[in-house]
Formats: C-alpha cells, sequence, structure tokens
C-alpha cells in the first residue's frame, strides 16, 4: 500500500516534470523573469560587479535571451553554479538555460541528455610556461612538472598529449585555479595548463605579465556554448536562435548603436529586414514578438560588441578573436540563415 | 622560655629585619623572563629559536599590512601606486578591495537601503541570547528569545508579517493543547492530540489564513530572496540556526539512544550513527541537487532552508554524541539519587541530570559550535556565496582578478573574531559553574 503510495507520487511528480518541461517559454513567461545558470565566478565570462549586478560574455547570452523572451535584458534571475551542481540544477528545472562555459562534448549531450544550442566561445588547454624556463613549445617540455586542476576535462588531455609526443611530464594536482595560480607563481610547477582565454585572463593579473608566456600548441578542442534539457524542442530553439541572432547581427552589420534606426524601417537588405521584424514573419514562427531579435541586439549588442565589451583585446582579459572571428574573417563563428 | 634559650642558644634575634626589595633579578621583566623563558639551556634555545621565526614573520606582515594600499579602482591600480610609493609592488596590500567590496563581503547581494534589517536581526539576536548566555540580564528577556526566531524570518526574508505569526501560533496551538487537555485525556493522549493539530494548523491552514490576513490588515516588508543573500551574513544565518537547534535536539537524540525502549533507541542510534558516517559536503549534496530531482518542478523549497536544516542535522548527531558523553560521566548515584527522591523521569533529567551532563561537556558542546560555525563555508561548493564564494566571485571582476590574500585575510579575521569569542565565553561559563572548591 504505501509503496503504490509512494510510486503514485513518483508518477505524479514525473508527468508534473514533463508537463513543465515541455513549456519552458510558458513558463518563464508566467514567471516574469529567465532562471539563468552562470558561473559563480569567471573572469570576463560571468561576473557580479560590487552592487550585486551580474556581467559577462556569458551572462550577456542569458540577457539577451530575457530581452527576446521578456523584452526586458535585466528580467533575469542569475543561479551561480558550480562545476558540481550547474547540470543537476539543469535537468531538475531550476535554471531554464545554462551559460556557463560549458564545453559541448558527446557524453554531455547524449547522456546527460542537454542539447547544447551553439558555440559561443571556441576555447582550447594551453600552457603558460615563465620566458626564464626558455621553453617554445609544449613538446620541449619533457620532465617538466606541470599544475593541473584535477578532475576536469584537461587533466585528461594533458596525459593524452603527453602520451602522443612521447614525453614524460610530472603532474601536480590542483583543486582550484586559485590555488593553481598561487601554486604557479611560487614555482611548485614549470608550467600551469587550463583553457586558454583563462590563461590570458590569469597572465594579466601577474605582478609581470610580461615574464611569462603562452605556448602556441592548443591541445584540445573546447567548444564552448549554453545548453538546455531535453524535451523542449521549442525552448531550444528561442535560445539557439537568439544566439544566431547576435551572431548574425555582426555578421550584417546590425549594431546597438545602428538597430533602432535599422528596424525602425524596412532597409534594402532583406535577410537584415527578416531579423529585425520588418519583413516576413519569423517571429511569429518562433513564437515570440516581431522584433525579438531587435530586442536581443539592444541589449548589449551583437555577438562582436559583447566580446569586444567583456573579453576583447581592450579589456584586461585581452582575448584576440583567432577562432572566434566571423567566418567571413577567417574564424568559426557562423550562423545560419534567417530565412 | 627566652631565659631557656639564652642558656642553650648563642645568639637570638629579638627584632625583626627590615623588608629589603626582592632582587633585580627576580622582579620585573627580567624576573619573569628568567622564570618563564630561560630557564636551562633547553629552553633557552627554544626561545631564542622561536623569537627570531617570530620577528621573520612580523618583518614580512607587517610592512605587508601597514604599508598597503587603501584607495583604488583596481588591482592594477593598486601597483602602480605601491610602485610610485615604495619603489615596488610586491609585499604591499591592496586593502582597497575590501574598501570597495566590504558590503558584499558582510550582506552578499542583499539590496542595500535594506542592510538595516540584517544588521537589527543580529542586535536582536544579542538581546535575545543574553538571558540564556548571563546570569545578569533580566529573565523577562527569555521572550524576546522566544520570538526571536520568528523576527528573524521575517527581517531577513521579509514579506507579510502574518506567515511568521501564524506558524507561531501553531506552536501556541500545541502549547495549550498539552495544557488544557493534559488533565481530562492524560498526558500522553494530550501531546498527540496537539501535535497533530498543530501539524494539520501548519500544513493546510496557516497559507490561507496568512494570506486572507494580509490581503484585509497588510503589515510588512519588502521581501528579498533567498539568492540575495549572501556573505558573512549567510554564515551567521546557517551558524545561528544550526547552532539554536542542534542542542536540543541533541540531547533528545541522547537521551533517546540510552532509552530502554527498543524502537526510539533504534531510531537514534540509527539517525547518530548515519549522520556522522556520512561528510557533511555529501548532505549539502543532497540539499542542494537531489531534493530538486525529487520534488515536482516549480516546488519553491528555498535552498537556505534545505542547507539550514541539513547543517542543523548533521550538528544534531555530533551534539548528542557529546552529550551523551556527559551523561555517562555521571556517577550512577547521582540516577539513583534522583529517582529516591520521587522524581520522574523528566524532572530527574531536568533537575539533576543534565546540568551536571551539560556541565561537564561543555568544552565539547563549545567545540561542535565552532566547527558548524566554521563548516558553513562548504556551503560555497553548491554554488551559495557564503564569504568564501564570494572571494572567487569578485575575483572573476576583471579589475580584482589576482587579489588573494587581502581577501582570504579580511574573512579569517572576522571569522577569528566570532570563534575566538565562542571559546572564551565557554571558558566563562565554565569558571561560573564550577561548583567543587579547588
Amino acid at each position: 500500500m504505501r509503496k503504490s503510495v509512494f510510486l503514485g507520487a513518483l508518477t505524479v511528480a514525473g508527468l508534473a516534470a514533463g508537463a513543465a518541461a515541455a513549456a519552458t517559454l510558458d513558463d518563464v513567461k508566467a514567471r516574469g523573469t529567465l532562471n539563468c545558470g552562470v558561473s559563480t565566478g569567471l573572469a570576463g565570462f560571468s561576473s557580479p560587479d560590487a552592487n550585486g549586478n551580474w556581467e559577462g560574455f556569458d551572462v550577456a547570452v542569458c540577457r539577451a535571451v530575457a530581452a527576446a523572451v521578456l523584452g526586458d535584458q535585466s528580467a533575469v534571475e542569475f543561479v551561480p553554479t558550480t562545476g558540481k551542481t550547474r547540470f543537476t540544477a539543469l535537468s531538475s528545472g531550476e535554471i531554464d538555460m545554462l551559460s556557463r562555459n560549458t564545453t559541448w562534448t558527446f557524453s554531455r549531450d547524449n547522456d546527460l541528455k542537454f542539447t547544447f544550442v551553439g558555440v559561443n566561445y571556441y576555447d582550447g588547454q594551453g600552457f603558460i610556461v615563465p620566458k626564464a624556463l626558455g621553453v617554445t613549445s609544449a613538446k620541449e617540455l619533457d620532465g617538466a612538472t606541470v599544475c593541473i586542476q584535477t578532475g576536469t576535462t584537461t587533466e585528461l588531455n594533458l596525459a593524452e598529449f603527453f602520451r602522443v609526443n612521447n614525453i614524460s611530464y610530472e603532474p601536480v594536482p590542483i583543486e582550484t585555479n586559485a590555488e593553481a595560480l598561487q601554486q604557479y607563481s611560487a614555482g611548485a610547477c614549470d608550467a600551469y595548463t587550463t583553457d586558454a582565454s583563462g590563461l590570458a585572463a590569469s597572465r594579466a593579473t601577474f605582478e609581470n605579465p610580461s615574464e611569462h608566456t603562452i605556448l602556441p600548441e592548443i591541445i584540445s578542442k573546447e567548444p564552448l556554448g549554453p545548453l538546455v534539457r531535453h524535451g523542449d524542442d521549442e525552448w531550444g530553439d528561442i535560445v539557439r536562435w537568439t544566439l544566431n541572432a547576435l551572431i548574425a547581427a555582426e555578421e550584417m552589420g546590425v549594431t546597438s548603436a545602428n538597430v533602432e534606426d535599422m528596424a525602425s524601417a524596412p532597409t534594402n537588405n532583406p535577410e537584415i529586414n527578416r531579423l529585425l521584424g520588418t519583413e516576413g514573419n519569423l517571429g511569429e514562427i518562433i513564437g515570440l514578438d516581431a522584433d525579438w531579435a531587435k530586442k536581443a541586439i539592444a541589449a548589449n549588442g551583437n555577438y562582436g560588441e559583447i566580446f569586444e565589451k567583456y573579453i576583447g583585446e581592450k579589456t584586461p582579459i585581452g582575448l584576440a578573436r583567432g577562432l572566434n572571428a566571423q567566418w567571413t574573417n577567417g574564424g568559426l563563428i557562423y550562423s545560419p540563415p534567417f530565412r | 622560655m627566652s631565659d631557656t634559650h639564652g642558656e642553650t642558644v648563642r645568639f637570638v634575634r629579638e627584632t625583626m629585619l627590615p623588608e629589603r626589595e626582592p632582587p633585580t633579578s627576580q622582579v620585573g621583566l627580567l624576573g619573569w623572563g628568567r622564570d618563564n623563558l630561560f630557564t636551562g639551556p633547553f629552553n633557552t634555545i627554544v626561545t631564542i629559536v622561536s623569537l627570531v621565526l617570530i620577528g621573520y614573520l612580523l618583518a614580512g606582515l607587517l610592512p605587508w599590512m601597514f604599508q598597503s594600499v587603501w584607495r583604488a579602482d583596481s588591482l592594477s591600480e593598486c601597483r602602480e601606486i605601491a610602485t610610485a610609493t615604495w619603489g615596488q609592488s610586491e609585499g604591499h596590500a591592496c586593502w582597497a578591495v575590501i574598501r570597495e567590496r566590504w558590503p558584499q563581503l558582510l550582506f552578499g547581494f542583499y539590496p542595500s537601503e535594506l542592510y538595516w534589517r540584517p544588521i537589527l536581526a543580529f542586535a536582536l539576536l544579542i538581546v535575545a541570547v543574553a538571558p540564556v548566555l548571563f546570569p545578569w540580564a533580566s529573565n523577562r528577556l527569555l521572550a524576546v528569545s522566544a520570538a526571536y526566531p520568528f523576527l528573524l524570518a521575517w527581517l531577513l526574508w521579509g514579506g507579510s508579517i502574518w506567515g511568521p505569526v501564524m506558524v507561531a501560533a501553531g506552536f501556541a496551538i500545541l502549547y495549550f493543547g498539552v495544557t488544557l487537555l493534559s488533565g481530562r485525556i492524560g498526558a500522553l493522549g494530550a501531546l498527540i492530540v496537539a501535535v497533530v493539530a498543530a501539524l494539520l494548523w501548519w500544513l493546510f491552514a496557516v497559507g490561507p489564513v496568512a494570506g486572507e490576513l494580509a490581503r484585509l490588515i497588510p503589515i510588512g516588508l519588502e521581501p528579498v530572496e533567498s539568492r540575495d543573500f549572501g556573505g558573512f551574513m549567510l554564515s551567521i544565518l546557517i551558524g545561528v540556526v544550526a547552532i539554536g537547534c542542534s542542542l536540543p535536539i541533541g540531547i533528545v537524540l541522547a537521551l533517546g539512544r540510552q532509552s530502554d525502549l527498543l524502537i526510539v533507541k533504534a531510531l537514534c542510534v540509527g539517525f547518530i550513527e548515519f549522520i556522522r558516517g556520512v561528510p557533511l559536503i555529501t548532505l549539502l549534496f543532497v540539499a542542494s541537487t537531489l531534493l530538486n530531482i525529487f520534488m515536482p518542478p516549480g516546488t519553491d523549497f528555498d535552498i537556505i532552508l534545505r542547507v539550514m536544516i541539513m547543517v542543523t542535522l548533521f550538528a544534531s548527531a555530533y551534539m548528542a554524541e557529546v552529550v551523551r558523553g556527559g551523561l555517562a560521566a555521571l556517577p550512577k548515584g547521582q540516577y539513583e539519587g534522583a529517582d529516591s527522591l520521587g522524581f520522574d523521569y523528566w524532572q530527574a533529567q531536568r533537575l539533576v541530570i543534565m546540568p551536571q551532563a551539560l556541565k561537564i561537556s561543555i568544552p565539547g558542546i563549545v567545540s561542535t559550535f565552532i566547527g558548524v560555525f566554521k563548516d558553513t563555508t562548504l556551503v560555497s561548493i553548491i554554488g551559495l556565496l557564503d564569504p568564501l564564494g564570494l572571494t572567487n566571485a569578485i575575483r572573476a571582476d576583471t579589475a580584482w582578478n589576482g587579489v588573494y590574500w587581502e581577501l582570504f585575510g579580511f574573512i579569517a579575521l572576522l571569522f577569528f573574531i566570532f570563534c575566538f569569542g565562542m571559546s572564551r565565553y565557554s571558558m566563562y561559563l565554565e569558571r561560573r559553574l564550577r561548583t567543587d572548591n579547588h
């Protein structure tokens, strides 16, 4: 008897979960805010300022989605997640989307039942060494001690890279990035390895950045992007195409400065007109207002503007576009057509 | 007598010598040093080595702490100022980060215009615990202590006042149910009826009644979401709740473990051993992730409430064992003495056993309190922004990326003040309760 009650309760909970998952858009609209999972703190990608307002490259994606869906880029509840809690927070429905420098991998997509809606940053694992070491390539690191964060994909990549190149190394396992940097600056290891974006951000904080160099080898692919859970393709499409709208806007030259002008009257570029809702009915097809993309772009600008504002070469993070340039400039950032 | 002495002893002093100053090598700094620092060659060597070590540490630490930059907007600006002033940027603290972020480290993202609420809650906490901690505090303050849990919740989370009031009314139902009914249907019957009535009230009536009252007489504070809680306020909140609830629960568990009733005993032993066998971080993961999956989506079971419950359960299990240690240390004669006076079980516990057992356990109890308070920093692992979690968030700001020791030093100082205070209080309490005549 008791067992059947328990099973019944589970079934009801499961059904409720299914029903809720199937209509994330309605939930978000009813709630009036978007619950967006972000990192508890990663320089340039997500961080709270002194007043508790979240800012950053990943945060801007959340704000663009909120602007597209709710018309207000500040209607976001940012849920700080750690590497350990991010996936359960998403699959349990605590957050509607996760925008937290998460690498798109086979097992996360299939085994954990998530949908990666795109890539907003192509990262890869690199090495930083002191110039005094006199090393110019990662292949010269034979016998070096390497600081490495445990329990991450970077640890596995490191082992594979050294095995493939048939050179030896001595790992120094470290728990957090902060601790690793302390160990590296104290000289406890010859090299530190993590995502190249993180290395650049960290190097900028050293007392003498010019005494350290980032080696040219990138030993892994780390495509980072926002994700949603399986089971609600309509919601996944909204997040995917909001990201694509930001990317397409840069390609077509739509910026936060001129988006109002361009959207006020049809221009002579039909794709811009379709994107901004002055022609066609793309907004209606995706289940949003006609000017959804305009609002998303107006929030923090197009992809290129967001990049320059938070992690670009003029910021202390100082990342070059590299792989993250538009495909027209030799990068990998590419949006399918708005048609 | 002196005559006899006069014949047998050659010389008898008949006046006292005037008192003389003790030799300078025995008093003052020198004497103290000789007695405490330089007795024998081994101690002398230890003293000198220690002095050198302390001097070395202070030589590095003091310039770092006091030749520091207080006014800057970023770490790089700090370094520029330090280089301009002292010629190098290494070895000089950048306290500007504390200057800019101290409200955040204390209150998290709590709205700044509402800071008076946590401050008032903290001030009331001192009033509420005074009658429990100090003999000179008036017993009338106990009314504040009883109302405090509801005041705390209302002040911190805000919202309508009727929610906490109606929850408190449940306890009134419990109390009056027991006192009024116990004459008619016996103590146990009254307890069962009162508990059932109170549970029904909490589960079904509180929500609608409080909602209706809030509509009719809207008294309330601006609500603040749990997500905005953070910093030291979060640590204190979780610590105070866990400390306040774990002692009574721990006492009950310790008594249950010694009970002759098989089921009660089995339940208590099972609970204690299970909780003690599991790391706190596991319980926190259960609170943050597993419960989410079990509960239907949209259920708003506050994350901070979940964490507080888990930390309380964890502390209770340890507390139960500490109290059991105190109980085991009491001689059997105390139990038999209480029985021979005709006390029933609860009277014996209240008047004879517990006062002695708890007194024995004070060091253990306070150690557990301090441990729980420090363990609250573990919540940063499940994404709550306690002071340690905030250090990461502050470093993620490009202006402060690379600041470590200043933040950790500030947090360590705050924790030290609280933990040291608790430990000094426990020593005061032990002195006050000392009844033996040594």
